[in-house]
């Protein structure tokens, strides 16, 4: 049989997708138990046990200088610039996503300038917004505002423009205005896009955060890891990389679902009717 | 009968490309016309300067003696091919979508009291066109001819002087096919619509209308072809009292 007709039942497509992420887990602590049976005090490659005691200190005991648990206090302030940096990014893709997709005149004003804005890589602007809104959070929140924003925008309006124009001329002759059209029309056929269009921005989202907080912080995920690397402290730096992938993974499937939920006409439903 | 709508001197152009030229027709109130041509004859153009999609370069086209806006409105129905219905919306909502634009212009909803007599009257349509238990599926859930159905209902409940039809069953099975011809001529009598109906069919053409135009050149240029358009070249009014049944008359 051709590999491209083989299909894989559901049960056979999770133990194929365990094998590498096992395999490479095993690997892994071969490669770690060989470095530290040459050298017990390897730093490099720690074992689980080295992580566990590592990490101990950050979940339960608090930092004699500020008082908190450093993960958890991590954790919130990371999270907290990353919600609103995508919460700011997602409002104003919806916002100018959908007037630029649906109203030619504000499509030929604004155009070149979104055009023009997605093409900075946004880590060049970061200089300009620790100089403009200094080293606190401002800076690092609109750096993932910034970043993600022109290109959640981009596709949004893209997804408007697409709308079949039979719908839009439908519309229009069951009386409906342009307001009406954006409101009812094009608003609601965007919302399953732009949850897509925010799990696609969430890897960026996060580089931009974890680039803001290794060059100006003082709490935060990837501040931690960077101060660590001095350290040469690998029993930190993994487990916190594993928990912000696990982070990462739970917002990809609560986008996943949430949308399922919300909008089930988006995600091809069984059809019910047979007669015509 | 008295004319609902005329086309006088028409013409439609792009650039230095001719789709429709010269043409002058008057649509009686009450009629079922067919428009019939060869690909590229300028039907889908006609539909639309009639539809207010497109404004003709030149030339009138009077409803009810007044021109009409170069806008799609209210006053003119649609049903296309594909995509006349609204993915997001259950077929009621659907249904009720006309009314309740024109109830409430700001949140293009209605609420309470005015949303039961709209749904009440989107229901009712819904019943006429077949659809009365289908209320609560979206149009993913529905076959090809549910969905058209469920057009047509959302377009009538406007009560549209005009009702345009862009290939409406053209992407139908031949058993939906006579299903809804039987339909559409069933609301046309009941509602007193008065219909164009654009398709490739030349036997629903004949079958289904009581007037036939067929849209084509008159001229041809063989090195330039697009600087002649169609126009109708052949306008047959159709007697149906002489045949017993409209489907003889295409046999």
């Amino acid at each position: 049989m051709r590999w491209i007709n083989r299909s894989i039942s559901r049960k056979q497509s999770m133990a194929l997708g365990a094998l590498p992420i096992v395999a490479l887990l095993m690997l892994y602590l071969l490669l770690a138990a060989q470095r530290h049976a040459a050298n017990p005090m390897d730093k490099i490659l720690p074992l689980p046990s080295g992580m566990a005691q590592a990490m101990q200190a950050l979940l339960f005991q608090p930092d004699p200088l500020s008082g908190n648990l450093l993960f958890w206090a991590d954790t919130l302030a990371s999270l907290q610039r990353l919600g609103l940096g995508l919460g700011i990014a997602t409002a104003a893709a919806l916002l100018v996503g959908l007037v630029l997709g649906i109203l030619p005149p504000v499509r030929a004003t604004l155009g070149p300038l979104v055009t023009s804005i997605a093409v900075i890589p946004p880590i060049a602007l970061l200089p300009i917004l620790f100089i403009a809104l200094g080293l606190e959070d401002t800076a690092k929140i609109a750096l993932i505002a910034i970043g993600i924003a022109p290109v959640m925008i981009r596709d949004i309006a893209g997804h408007v423009a697409a709308l079949p124009r039979e719908q839009l001329v439908k519309a229009q002759t069951l009386g409906a205005s342009t307001w009406q059209i954006m409101l009812r029309v094009a608003l609601p056929q965007t919302m399953p896009r732009l949850l897509e269009a925010l799990r696609l921005a969430l890897g960026p989202a996060w580089v931009f955060l974890i680039s803001g907080e290794a060059i100006a912080s003082d709490v935060g995920l990837g501040y931690r890891i960077f101060l660590v690397r001095r350290y040469l402290s690998m029993d930190v730096i993994i487990p916190y990389v594993l928990w912000i992938a696990l982070l990462a993974i739970a917002m990809d499937v609560a986008l996943v679902l949430g949308s399922r939920r919300l909008f089930p006409w988006a995600h091809g439903l069984e059809a019910k009717g047979d007669k015509a | 009968m008295s004319t609902l709508l005329s086309l006088r001197n028409v013409w439609v152009e792009f650039g230095d490309r001719v789709v429709l030229e010269n043409m002058n027709l008057d649509i009686e109130a009450g009629s079922f016309v067919s428009v019939v041509g060869p690909s590229g004859a300028g039907k889908s153009s006609f539909l639309r300067v009639i539809l207010g999609q497109d404004a003709p370069s030149r030339g009138q086209i009077l409803l009810d003696g007044a021109p009409l806006s170069p806008e799609c409105g209210p006053d003119r129905g649609v049903v296309f091919q594909r995509y006349s219905v609204f993915p997001h919306l259950a077929v009621l909502e659907n249904t009720a979508f006309g009314l309740e634009c024109a109830g409430s212009p700001l949140l293009g909803r209605l609420f309470g009291s005015a949303r039961r007599k709209a749904y009440a009257q989107a229901e009712e349509m819904l019943a006429a066109v077949g659809l009365g238990d289908s209320l609560h599926l979206y149009p993913a859930q529905m076959s090809g001819g549910m969905q058209q159905r469920l057009a047509i209902a959302q377009a009538l409940i406007k009560r549209p002087r005009i009702l345009l039809l862009d290939e409406p069953f053209g992407a139908l099975d031949p058993g939906i096919r006579a299903d809804m011809h039987a339909l559409i001529t069933r609301l046309w009598s009941e509602y007193g619509l008065t219909i164009i109906m654009v398709t490739h069919d030349i036997r629903e053409a004949f079958s289904l209308g009581t007037r036939v135009l067929a849209l084509d050149k008159r001229r041809h240029d063989p090195h330039a072809p697009h600087r002649f358009g169609a126009t109708a070249v052949y306008d047959l009014p159709l007697d149906k009292t002489k045949a017993e049944n409209p489907s003889e008359l295409a046999a």
